[in-house]
């Protein structure tokens, strides 16, 4: 138990000393733009099929099972702004969250973690290049940039995928569920679920880093690095989506 | 051409390279692995250290490039004590020495080209891109290898690797050369070719170098000195002749 805990305040110490280190290295010169724009490809790109099959599913799975109960209350209309508020606030940020972390953040934990036990990363201190700047500070960064993005996208995929879930039980033209949508979307829909999103992102990248970086030499190291990486970014996610949500209510309560 | 920018004042002069003193590092309690390591390397020599597996001599020159703190002592590289350095002025102690690691250690996301690039662009960012390239070729050149210029570092053999790794460490023209088990995993040919590549760098750009090996025809061949680690310290010193005629058996080991 004692080193369960004492675990617990390292790790979190290490990560504060990770977030503050980013924080005071992020505008201080070299900057690496062409790997930031390479993370970027890398970790927002390449996950854009992935995340779109996802959001059409999600789109067309919550379109199928609100339907019977909004049915029985008659209120089929309103399925599409339901669809609509519960993916742009919830499933399409949260979905895109998890399964980015587990695609990109036990991907930056496995690839740092090999390159620590491959010496890569000592050749980059006795080269006399900072690897905190060149490998941790543009991964959180193209983390933090991309996922926001790639929720949006998983927004935009996810509404139209509840177009195909709508239509096949009913009749409706994709104008008039747009507008259905636009009706009833208020800015204070949006901002506050992307918002989080940026913090999804920097948490996710943040904590591939952290444990990729710290990772103990040995083969094994790596993938435990992978595997907690995924675990700690999947709670943290949940973690600070309550944190949003319960901070939105109390902030927009009116 | 010379790529570094960092040089110390004319006027300071030093016999030795590198000096170090009293050099002590532990992991952890009663794991002392390092006890008062204390050798010196003249400019221009080759200092080849033998000892057991386990006995510190990575973690003696790791300590010598700020890879690892060394938990006392003095450790003088061109007479500046880096243990009192900070991270920026250590960075510039860093480009004038070049470490070659036991597996290379290049990167694997890079072509050969690339992992040539990637330091010198970073150091040398006043060189136009055609200058780069020549640099990279020239390198490569004086390794045999510049065939290998677009492969990746997973499309190269052992031996190839060691070569690419030590262009990488070449290219930043570095005054000392740090080598940790340079011919470990090669064939007998292809370890005796690395050692005479070790041993024409070493004359052509009159680099001082510490090698920490096994192979005893590379400590023959590439050695102006041995010293032995043994017990966390410095256990004897000589040249290759003078040690393999030694009256002590365990000395006499190494040679056999």
């Amino acid at each position: 138990m004692t080193s369960y805990l004492k675990e617990i305040f390292t790790d979190s110490g290490n990560v504060s000393l990770i977030i503050i280190r980013f924080f005071t290295n992020i505008l201080k010169a070299p900057f690496e733009v062409k790997e930031l724009i390479r993370q970027c490809y890398l970790l927002g790109y390449k996950a854009l099929p992935l995340v779109g099959i996802t959001g059409f599913i999600m789109g067309l799975v919550l379109t199928l099972q609100s339907r019977p109960t909004m049915v029985k209350f008659g209120a089929e209309a309103w399925l599409p702004c339901m669809v609509a508020l519960s993916l742009i606030k919830e499933v399409s940020p949260i979905i895109t969250a998890l399964i980015c972390a587990g695609k990109i953040s036990s991907g930056i934990g496995a690839e740092l973690g090999c390159m620590k036990v491959t010496e890569q990363i000592d050749a980059m201190e006795v080269s006399a290049i900072n690897p905190f700047k060149y490998l941790v500070i543009t991964r959180i960064l193209a983390t933090t940039l991309m996922i926001p993005l790639l929720v949006v996208f998983a927004d935009f995929i996810g509404i139209l995928g509840g177009f195909v879930g709508m239509n096949i039980h009913s009749d409706i033209s994709l104008f008039r569920y747009l507008n259905k949508i636009l009706e009833s979307l208020t800015f204070l829909d949006i901002l506050p679920a992307t918002i989080k999103t940026f913090f999804f992102g920097f948490f996710i990248g943040m904590i591939g880093c952290y444990k990729g970086f710290t990772a103990a030499n040995g083969t094994e190291s790596v993938g435990k690095a992978a595997n907690s990486a995924v675990v700690a970014a999947s709670l943290t996610i949940f973690v600070i989506d309550m944190m949003a949500v319960q901070l939105t209510d109390i902030l927009f309560k009116s | 051409m010379i790529y570094n920018q960092t040089q110390l004042p004319a006027s300071i002069s030093y016999q030795f390279e590198i000096e170090v003193n009293d050099l002590h590092k532990s992991f952890g309690k009663n794991n002392d692995i390092l006890k008062g390591v204390t050798f010196r390397v003249k400019a221009g020599e080759n200092l080849v250290m033998l000892g057991k597996s386990g006995s510190g001599k990575s973690i003696t020159i790791k300590c010598l490039v700020g890879l690892i703190t060394a938990d006392k002592g003095c450790l003088k590289v061109f007479d500046i004590d880096i243990t009192k350095l900070d991270y920026n002025q250590l960075n510039k102690i860093k480009l004038r020495v070049g470490f070659l690691f036991q597996n290379s250690a290049l990167y694997d996301s890079m072509s050969v080209r690339e992992n040539l690039e990637f330091p010198l662009r970073r150091h040398s960012t006043y060189l136009s891109d055609t200058e780069v390239e020549n640099a990279v070729t020239e390198v490569l050149k004086s390794v045999g290898l510049l065939d290998a210029i677009d492969k990746m570092p997973s499309e190269l053999s052992g031996g190839m690797r060691k070569r690419v790794g030590l262009a990488r460490t070449l290219i930043l023209k570095p005054e000392i050369i740090l080598y940790d088990e340079p011919t470990t995993g090669l064939d007998p040919i292809t370890s005796k070719e690395i050692s005479e590549l070790i041993l024409s760098i070493q004359k052509k750009n009159k680099t001082t170098s510490i090698i920490i090996t096994h192979d005893m025809n590379c400590a023959r061949l590439t050695s102006d000195r041995i010293v032995i680690l043994k017990d966390g310290v410095i256990y004897l010193e000589g040249t290759y002749t003078e040690l393999k005629q030694s009256e002590n058996e365990w000395v006499r080991s190494f040679f056999e």
